[in-house]
């Protein structure tokens, strides 16, 4: 029998620091709820909107595996390891942080908000030489299908990590409806809705919602309305 | 009453991040090192009462500096630290002390 969690948007963490205002999915920073420490190796969903200009002066990071999704605008990205990039909207950024990296983070424009999801993985292998990735992703493969934007696989479609984990991406029409099978025994799914409403498993979801799905190997899904997208993170329930 | 924080890790741009943060809330007293001696030396001569893993820390290395350091104090709480720095930090301390 399937089980699930349920996080209305309305109920997420929320920091407003002026130049960023910030929503969590789970406990971050001072955002300190018992009951959202992590959905499996999920760790981190922060959804942040970030004023132009502004962003993370360089700091470091360890023994994370991090992904960037920009949703809207663009980031400006520098790091330790000596790379230096803009990632925009249609594109995804994967950092390994292993042994140790440190990297800033800039809204790329000075006259547009950037909104962008960042998303934190515990690693399978602790201690992993730092590496950077981004790709450009096909945004039209992903009109009524899942787009895997990210596996554990170096040679499998989207960026790849360190971790027994698959993202997909969807847009959908309103009425269009599909399975999704989780890709490992043992796994199980996070959809978060970017936008619109969806139906999954029997659960209408709003914009930024989050539900968590597991003890089972698929789950069904229908879009409700003309605009909506949809992040699916599956992911290991269980802790390395 | 203070909390007093042992963090070991290796990389030393992430200890002095981490001396900062946890010395940061009133709370907490950090104590922050890169080596598996000098962590030991510090459960001798302090009163520590949770123990972070930080990065670069093998797993031979881990096993062993465990058991030298709950041979020390056997009740002492001892936690991997992820993500070296901020983000999870108050978290993984705040569920540790719990």
């Amino acid at each position: 029998m399937s089980q699930f969690i349920l996080h209305k948007e309305n109920t997420r963490g929320h920091a407003n620091h002026g130049w960023l205002d910030a929503h969590h999915s789970f406990s971050f920073a001072n955002y300190y709820n018992p009951e959202r420490m992590h959905f499996g190796v999920l760790r981190v969903l922060n959804d942040d909107s970030i004023d132009g200009g502004m962003g993370f002066g360089a700091h470091p990071h360890d023994n994370m595996e991090i992904i960037t999704i920009p949703l809207a605008g663009a980031i400006a990205h520098k790091d330790s390891m000596g790379n230096s990039a803009t990632i925009k909207n249609g594109e995804i950024q994967v950092m390994s942080a292993g042994t140790g990296v440190s990297h800033s983070e800039f809204n790329a424009n000075a006259n547009e908000q950037l909104n962008l999801l960042q998303i934190w993985l515990f690693p399978n292998k602790k201690n992993v030489t730092p590496r950077y990735d981004q790709q450009t992703l096909d945004v039209a493969a992903r009109h009524n299908n899942f787009q895997q934007i990210l596996s554990p696989n170096a040679d499998d479609a989207g960026v790849w990590i360190h971790q027994d984990a698959w993202f997909s991406l969807g847009k959908f029409d309103a009425g269009f409806e599909t399975e999704y099978k989780i890709k490992k025994a043992g796994n199980g799914v996070y959809a978060f809705i970017i936008n619109g409403e969806v139906t999954i498993n029997g659960q209408v979801l709003n914009k930024r919602d989050g539900l968590g799905i597991w003890d089972t190997d698929s789950i069904s899904f229908k879009a409700n309305t003309a605009d909506a997208e949809v992040l699916l993170m599956d992911v290991p329930m269980e802790l390395n | 009453m203070q909390t007093t924080i042992l963090y070991i890790g290796r990389d030393t741009e992430i200890t002095t991040v981490m001396n900062r943060l946890l010395n940061a809330r009133p709370e907490w007293k950090g104590i922050c090192v890169c080596t598996d001696e000098e962590a030991i030396e510090i459960c001798q001569t302090h009163e520590i009462d949770l123990v972070l893993l930080g990065n670069g820390i093998d797993a031979a290395c881990e096993k062993a500096l465990r058991a030298k350091l709950t041979g020390l104090k056997p009740e002492l709480k001892i936690i991997q630290h992820y993500g070296g720095g901020s983000g999870l930090l108050y978290g993984e301390i705040m569920t540790a002390l719990s």
